[in-house]
């Protein structure tokens, strides 16, 4: 009975979306406010239906509604009841109805968190929003309804959820995930509305920041903990494969971070505007190529979630209509006027101008090298494949260049900044990042030329945000003072570069000095893995909730005196009849131990993989610093000031916005 | 100038659109084969019904023959078989089997169960002649000519449209040159 | 030696599922070791859904890496390494695509495209420069006829 009402929830959410799109913006459009006041309520009944229907579809998970096909695909009885409850987005019906939540749920926080915005831009922004909503409601409920029923042959068990899913990773990954995705729908809602009422200024670009730098953020969480989870789960020690679904991901979030700085520009300065509003759509077009990509078949993953090209052709129409309609909109009513600004050659302005060429460039070169094989097929040219070899020679470089940029833009000034003064500043930054990088090849061991460039982009970028730091926090009651005066903006900054930093170093470092081994071991052996000396215990049997398991002993000796032991095991799921590779990993701050069992070579024998990972918790520990501070920065003060409610701000409330500091946001 | 090159980002999204939609219902995994326009590698391989018997690539010259990759353990070679049982013996195509990564009891079983519509089989257990014609995988069917030069690969179950559409006009026209 | 992905339950549905014995090479040098590590990581399986050689466990990787590893002892170089595998299963299995006039475009894309962005911005930049140089001012006339108009807006 619930799983019906499930569908009727999703199809009443559908006709709220419907109105949603069509009544506040007819009413902005024709300045009607009672029509426009219907946009906050409608918004909030979707958010009820959406989380109606995923409560339904949750219960039915927990409860082992086995009628309801979509829970017996992707659960089993005996699972463990937090894994029936990620469960629901293991598969592609339940995933798109989180990512609908999402939408549905930014939806109704945009219309919560914008009072002090003009009604008329408020009405329009959730109107497109609401646009969005009736595409993915219309997708699912048309060809991938979640509630589907298995009547009257209800199984008696279900089919269990791919072991590789039943992780903790699959309980945050892809909803952090959607998060940044959906959540770039904000900022296109923003730069629609905009296009749509003509008022494309230093506001618009105030407003969608906060939105535009939390979706980011998110992303970047999500990016990250996908990263962590490859790495611990699937056996390899592989942190980034340039899979086309890793690509998909990317790309929002290259498009996305362009995006935050080149909002900061037209916010400050108001120039740039009808490049920041391409950007905004493009961002949330690739969310969408990436949501197409990952469920049409068109490209072969490992993580694909589905690939039926039925599907694939409505999300594709769905793709469509949106990208297409928006770029038509942009074409007609994006300014073409020059705003008379001007700026030196070695401004903020052309820092972030280079910043946004070297993103940009290295957005078109992941989603040209992930569809260049289609598109060579499609030419009868050949089936060619493009992957690690191909990346990471090309997205290297980029991602130097960008780094050396940012140590050098830290220190640019808007309009103008003196070559000269530049210059001196950088000097410091240069010495400690030559001195620093050489003390990290000498103490690796090896020199490689990728590697010396990785880390000095890295400490370069370190050593120049902290110097700018040091500079701003320079005050006569001490430098705790100075610090303490600086806004959460500046401090989000901060961290967001140095998180890049940490970033690269990570990756630059185990890309360049990790070290992987497959031995052969019998218990008794021991064998090295850079420094570290692993040996062989032994190698037993252990039963799981839903597996069996051998369960294998290993010492991990750094010179002489043991470290820590570990317990790979290879896990055996009777119901899905697969076997998973465990491995242990002995995580440091500066260095990773991964050990994994391999195939049984003999009675005795095994194969083992042992790999060193030097500072690749880097990769993630940066990312989160990257988001952290993201999320600082939208605590700053500025999107807090409180409008005295006087006579005459009523009265302001309701004109036509402009450009003024007095107009808080969000 | 300047709007026109506003509409440079519509043109590219309708490119890429174009492609993705013409991506759609493909499938990926089926490659071409690097071998064809190349004779059959040299090998020696024992027979499957006679292990005194040795074949090579001679066996694949003097006329136009399918050669029909497949093992036991590969679901699709059952789905097919019954149509190769129909090839061989209503149109007289001459097919010869290359029994790939099997053993010979196992074949011998899928034999007896399905019928032989094979002149000769090649037992490849380590899959080595498969390996040096590119097999990556079960079922596989190559058209080779009168010289014993590949002249197609194709991928996947052999049924009637595939005949029809696929291997037929292949085989005609390798007749056509020799 | 290998170690197994999801993608072994697709080789389970597929019926190639069997325990395998797999062999772990034996190299001379770390150098060695190394240098098969990074080829097997370079080539593709030819039937898996993007996974290489290194990573799949399905038959015929390890059959290529078989046959890397004999050409190594024999003596090949990389790149005939490579050309082996790709002349029997075609340049997919290659995970870094030639460099040939189709694929032009695709290596030289950055350089192309950076090159390209900063000439745009410096433009910009350029544009910008001339109109700070180029400010134009009022002339005598328009500049009483400029205080006439302020002074009648203030009646």
């Amino acid at each position: 009975m619930y799983p019906e009402l499930g569908q009727v929830s999703l199809i009443l959410a559908l006709l709220l979306a419907v109105l949603l799109s069509v009544v506040p913006l007819v009413g902005a459009l024709t300045g009607r406010d009672s029509l426009q006041a219907f946009a906050r309520p409608l918004a909030s009944g979707m958010f009820v239906f959406i989380g109606l229907a995923f409560a339904i579809l949750t219960h039915a998970f927990i409860v082992d509604d086995f009628s309801v096909a979509y829970v017996a695909n992707n659960s089993n009885s005996m699972l463990p009841w937090f894994y029936k409850f990620s469960a629901v987005w293991g598969g592609h019906e339940g995933s798109l109805l989180l990512w609908i939540l999402m939408l549905t749920g930014w939806t109704l926080a945009v219309a919560l968190f914008s009072r002090k915005l003009p009604s008329v831009v408020v009405s329009q922004v959730l109107a497109v929003m609401g646009m969005v909503c009736v595409g993915f409601l219309l997708f699912i409920i048309v060809t991938s309804n979640p509630f589907d029923r298995l009547l009257p042959n209800i199984p008696l068990d279900g089919k269990d959820l791919n072991p590789l899913l039943q992780d903790i990773g699959l309980i945050l990954h892809p909803p952090m995930l959607y998060m940044g995705y959906v959540g770039f729908s904000v900022a296109f809602a923003f730069a629609l509305a905009a296009l749509i009422n003509g008022r494309l200024d230093a506001a618009w670009a105030r407003w969608s920041r906060p939105w535009t730098t939390v979706a980011w953020s998110f992303l970047t969480i999500g990016i990250a903990l996908g990263s962590w989870w490859a790495y611990y789960e699937l056996g390899w020690g592989g942190w980034w494969f340039w899979d086309p679904v890793e690509n998909a991901s990317l790309l929002p979030w290259l498009s996305g971070t362009a995006l935050m700085h080149s909002l900061a520009v037209t916010e400050k300065r108001g120039v740039f505007k009808s490049w920041t509003v391409l950007l905004a759509i493009v961002t949330f077009a690739l969310s969408l190529l990436g949501t197409f990509l990952v469920r049409s078949g068109v490209l072969t993953s490992v993580h694909a979630f589905a690939s039926d090209p039925e599907r694939g052709a409505f999300l594709l129409m769905l793709l469509g209509i949106t990208i297409l309609g928006s770029l038509v909109l942009y074409a007609f009513r994006a300014p073409v006027v020059h705003v008379r600004s001007r700026y030196g050659s070695l401004s903020r302005e052309i820092f972030l101008l280079l910043n946004n060429v070297l993103l940009v460039t290295a957005t078109l070169l992941v989603a040209i090298g992930t569809l260049y094989p289609l598109i060579l097929d499609y030419l009868g040219m050949g089936k060619l494949s493009i992957g690690e070899p191909f990346f990471n020679t090309t997205f290297s470089p980029l991602a130097v260049a960008a780094g050396l940029l940012l140590g050098a833009g830290i220190f640019s000034r808007w309009k103008k900044t003196d070559g000269g003064w530049l210059a001196r500043k950088l000097f410091w930054p240069l010495a400690v990042s030559l001195t620093g990088t050489a003390a990290v090849i000498l103490y690796y061991g090896s020199f490689k030329p990728w590697a010396f460039a990785g880390v000095f982009t890295a400490i370069w970028v370190t050593v120049a945000t902290l110097w700018d730091l040091w500079d701003k926090s320079a005050s006569r009651q001490g430098l705790l003072h100075g610090l303490k005066r600086q806004s959460r903006s500046y401090w989000g900054m901060v961290l967001g570069h140095l998180g890049v930093a940490m970033v690269m170093a990570g990756a630059t470092v185990v890309s360049n000095y990790g070290v992987e081994r497959d031995v052969r071991m019998v218990p008794g052996d021991s064998a090295m893995v850079g420094e570290y000396e692993i040996v062989f215990k032994d190698i037993g049997n252990r039963q799981g909730a839903n597996f069996t398991a051998q369960y294998g002993s290993f010492d991990v000796f750094l010179n002489g005196r043991k470290v820590s032991e570990l317990h790979p095991e290879k896990r055996n799921y009777p119901v899905g009849m697969s076997v998973m590779t465990e491995a242990d990993i002995d995580a440091g701050l500066f260095r990773d131990i991964f050990v994994a069992i391999g195939e049984q070579i003999s009675d005795d024998a095994w194969a083992i993989r042992l790999q060193y990972k030097p500072l690749i918790r880097w990769l993630w520990l940066g990312a989160f610093v990257m988001a952290f501070g993201g999320f600082l920065a939208i605590a700053d003060k500025r999107y807090r000031i409180k409008v005295r409610k006087t006579e005459n701000n009523r009265a302001e409330k309701n004109r036509p916005a402009t450009g003024s500091v007095a107009e808080a946001t969000s | 100038m300047k709007r026109f090159l506003l509409f440079l980002p519509l043109l590219f999204a309708i490119g890429v659109g174009i492609f993705l939609a013409a991506g759609l219902g493909k499938d990926p995994t089926k490659l071409e084969s690097a071998r064809i326009g190349k004779p059959v590698p040299q090998f020696s391989l024992q027979s499957l019904n006679d292990p005194e018997v040795l074949l090579d690539a001679s066996l694949l010259r003097g006329e136009v023959t399918l050669l029909n990759v497949w093992a036991e353990w590969c679901p699709s070679c059952w789905d097919e078989h019954e149509y190769l049982m129909w090839l061989s013996k209503e149109k007289g195509v001459r097919l010869v089997g290359l029994n790939y990564k099997d053993q010979r009891e196992t074949a011998f079983r899928f034999l007896a169960r399905l019928g032989n519509p094979y002149r000769e089989i090649i037992f490849d257990p380590q899959g080595a002649l498969g390996f040096d014609l590119g097999v990556y995988g079960a079922p596989e069917t190559f058209v080779i000519d009168a010289q014993g030069v590949i002249q197609y690969r194709h991928v996947g179950v052999v049924n009637r449209q595939v005949w029809e559409e696929v291997l037929l006009p292949v085989i005609n026209k390798a007749k056509g040159n020799s | 030696m290998r170690f197994l992905p999801a993608i072994l339950v697709l080789l389970m549905l597929s019926g190639i599922a069997r325990a395998e014995v797999m062999a772990v090479y034996d190299f001379d040098t770390r150098a060695e070791e190394q240098r098969y590590r990074d080829l097997i990581a370079e080539l593709r399986c030819p039937k898996c859904q993007n996974q290489n050689i290194a990573d799949s466990n399905s038959p015929i990787s390890k059959d290529m890496r078989d046959q890397v590893y004999r050409l190594m002892k024999n003596g090949a170089t990389n790149d005939e390494i490579v050309g082996d595998l790709v002349g029997r299963f075609g340049e997919f299995v290659q995970y870094k695509p030639p460099v040939d006039k189709r694929t032009i475009l695709l290596w030289g894309f950055p350089a192309i495209a950076v090159v390209g962005g900063v000439l745009i911005v410096a433009g910009v930049a350029m544009r910008s420069r001339k109109r700070d140089q180029g400010e134009p001012t009022l002339s005598q006339e328009e500049k009483a006829r400029a205080r006439q108009m302020l002074a009648d807006k203030d009646q």
